[in-house]
């Protein structure tokens, strides 16, 4: 299977399983709230693939499935969590937002992750690991003043910290005009730390440039910030989108999976797709089937 | 064999120099902790010449430096944050609500946060309102952190050590004027004039007794800074008013551990709570309101509380004394206890 395969399949399977979260929201199956990853999918996916499960760290944020699937490929327990059920990654105690598995992490206060993540990045320069700890921030997160002292801790400290923003361009329901002053990229390089910005759906490209942020860490051991420009085609939760619903339409033409798709014939896509929709399907059972999580005997 | 009395300060300074020499995992990160000036309070004085690869001078941003400490900790090191004056962990405080005294349950017992937050809390120095706090209320309302509070009368040295060795996250609050006193251990089971019985446990409490645990008026709970000054008071009410009192000195303010505190009170039958931070919602509201449930056939009467006024820390030293609590308040609180002078 070429890369960009594995890239397409990674991606449709996300899309499909955030999809279906909304479906099984609507059916009464989930518990509390969700943020999808939906129009997004390319950063994770071309980014993570960079990583190494075993030794690199990602800290994300209250929209973490996508991360969290690009890192794990745990679906079922991601699943289970969302859904209350015991076997659920954090056996249901955190939900939607507050996953963690092996050196995955994220979080539901904006803000609050990033100097987690860089405190983490000093931990793994201390033991010599090489690790790169990964941070996912939105624009929303830029109006959190602890990012900005973290640019600054893991510059002075030189830490292996990859700064991730990808900015959707709406803070829930907040255009980033109304909220955001300067530039984005200027916030990292401010602080000294090396820069890029990208302004594509294309994992390829992605890819690419995620690739070299991140061997640009293993080189020098210091932080790097990229900068993803990017759109959520979902709401920002469930049924709070007040946006113009021509805006997301003209997104909608540079959907990554359209992107990616258009590149691989008509039968492999149509096979990725059909052993996703598989995968997923035997996902969903297991879950719906699996028990509720239930508080400890006292 | 009796080894000279130290300054607190230096038993301090000598159990973190113990601890860097035993433990390669402790970090210690802080605003101007690098000698020669070696911290505020002089603390942490001489780590960043013997360890210096394990000492981390910070910027002043103390917001992230809870979260950097606790992803630290996250990843297998043991990091001790100094906070250069209690009052500033308000600035730290979405970290250790949100998570900090989160991550091990919310991620089902995946992971610890062993992390030690030292800070110097109260006032009586004049330093005024954000100088001068004693905000360890604001953490007893924070589920699955631990809260500890040194007094010159406690091992301050095996309290730091344990405080590090522990998985929770642990507050370990220290206090302005402590730090210049000397430590006063019991010797023979006792400090001064007053016996001394130490409970078990990592984090023990003291209990004083004037009349070595035969009878006694009324029991003073309390902890940190104003342990001398209820120790004072007990004195003053000996020698003034012949009132014998227990006190209990807790070094653990959470999670709450009162079982001295009800043996004392199942003896003395009247309790007082005295604390320097301000009245509501604080220490003596929580444990009035345990000790109520736990030993109500034990009292004669209502818990009474000593605490500050509800208000700010002024600076001018007639203001700042008349807004802390005094011996002299802990004495007009038990002198005014029902049944205390039958």
């Amino acid at each position: 299977m070429t890369a960009l395969a594995t890239f397409y399949e990674r991606m449709f399977f996300i899309r499909r399983f955030e999809e279906t979260l909304l479906d099984l929201f609507s059916l009464g199956k989930l518990v509390g709230t969700t943020h999808t990853y939906i129009g997004q999918e390319a950063n994770a996916v071309g980014l993570i693939e960079h990583l190494d499960p075993d030794r690199d760290v990602v800290f994300s944020n209250h929209r973490c499935h996508g991360h969290y699937l690009a890192f794990t490929d745990d679906a079922f327990g991601l699943l289970c969590e969302v859904m209350g059920k015991a076997p659920g990654v954090c056996g249901g105690k955190g939900g939607s937002q507050h996953l963690c598995k092996g050196n995955f992490y994220s979080n539901g206060v904006l803000g609050s992750i990033v100097p987690v993540a860089t405190g983490i990045a000093l931990a793994e320069k201390r033991k010599g690991t090489g690790a790169v700890s990964t941070v996912f921030l939105g624009d929303g997160t830029l109006g959190e003043g602890v990012t900005y002292e973290s640019l600054n801790l893991a510059s002075v400290w030189k830490l292996p910290v990859l700064f991730v923003v990808e900015n959707n361009h709406y803070a829930q329901s907040t255009p980033i005009e109304l909220v955001l002053a300067g530039s984005i990229p200027a916030r990292g390089a401010a602080f000294g730390v090396e820069t890029a910005e990208l302004d594509t759906t294309d994992v390829e490209e992605i890819h690419e440039v995620s690739g070299y942020a991140v061997a640009r860490i293993r080189e020098t051991g210091e932080p790097y910030f990229l900068v993803l420009n990017t759109y959520r085609f979902s709401p920002h939760s469930k049924s709070d989108d007040q946006r113009d619903p021509a805006e997301i339409e003209e997104r909608r033409k540079q959907d990554p999976l359209l992107v990616a798709g258009a590149r691989l014939g008509d039968d492999e896509r149509s096979a990725i797709e059909e052993r996703c929709e598989q995968r997923l399907a035997a996902t969903v059972e297991a879950a719906d089937a699996a028990p509720a999580a239930q508080p400890e005997a006292a | 064999m009796n080894t000279q009395p130290k300054r607190c300060v230096q038993v301090l300074n000598d159990a973190l120099h113990e601890i860097f020499e035993e433990r390669d995992d402790v970090c210690l990160l802080g605003e101007d902790i690098l000698d020669p000036y070696g911290g505020a309070f002089k603390v942490t004085q001489g780590l960043s010449d013997s360890h210096p690869d394990r000492i981390f001078t910070t910027p002043i941003s103390e917001a992230s430096l809870f979260g950097v400490a606790a992803g630290m900790a996250l990843r297998g090191q043991r990091p001790i944050l100094e906070i250069m004056f209690g009052d500033f962990i308000a600035l730290g405080f979405d970290q250790v609500v949100n998570g900090i005294s989160k991550f091990r349950e919310m991620y089902d017992d995946q992971v610890t946060v062993p992390l030690v937050v030292r800070t110097p809390m109260g006032g009586r120095r004049g330093y005024g309102p954000t100088h001068s706090q004693s905000l360890e209320k604001l953490l007893l309302g924070v589920p699955n952190i631990c809260v500890v509070a040194a007094s010159e009368c406690h091992d301050l040295r095996s309290l730091l050590t344990h405080a590090v060795d522990d998985d929770r996250p642990v507050f370990f609050i220290e206090n302005k004027l402590m730090y210049g006193r000397m430590s006063r251990r019991p010797e023979d089971g006792h400090i001064g004039e007053l016996a001394v019985r130490e409970s078990g446990g990592r984090y023990p409490a003291l209990t004083f007794s004037g009349t070595d645990f035969t009878e006694a008026a009324a029991t003073i709970v309390t902890y940190g800074g104003m342990v001398p000054i209820v120790l004072e008071a007990v004195t003053e009410l000996i020698l003034e008013h012949e009132i014998f009192c227990e006190v209990v000195a807790l070094s653990q303010l959470l999670p709450m551990a009162l079982d001295p505190v009800l043996e004392s009170v199942a003896r003395t039958g009247a309790l007082v709570t005295a604390e320097e931070g301000t009245l509501t919602g604080g220490f003596g509201a929580e444990i009035a309101a345990r000790v109520q449930e736990a030993a109500w056939s034990d009292l004669r009467g209502p818990v009474q509380r000593v605490a500050a006024r509800d208000g700010i820390v002024p600076s001018a030293r007639p203001l700042e004394d008349a807004m802390l609590p005094s011996a002299h308040d802990v004495v007009k609180a038990i002198v005014a206890l029902e049944g205390v002078r039958s």
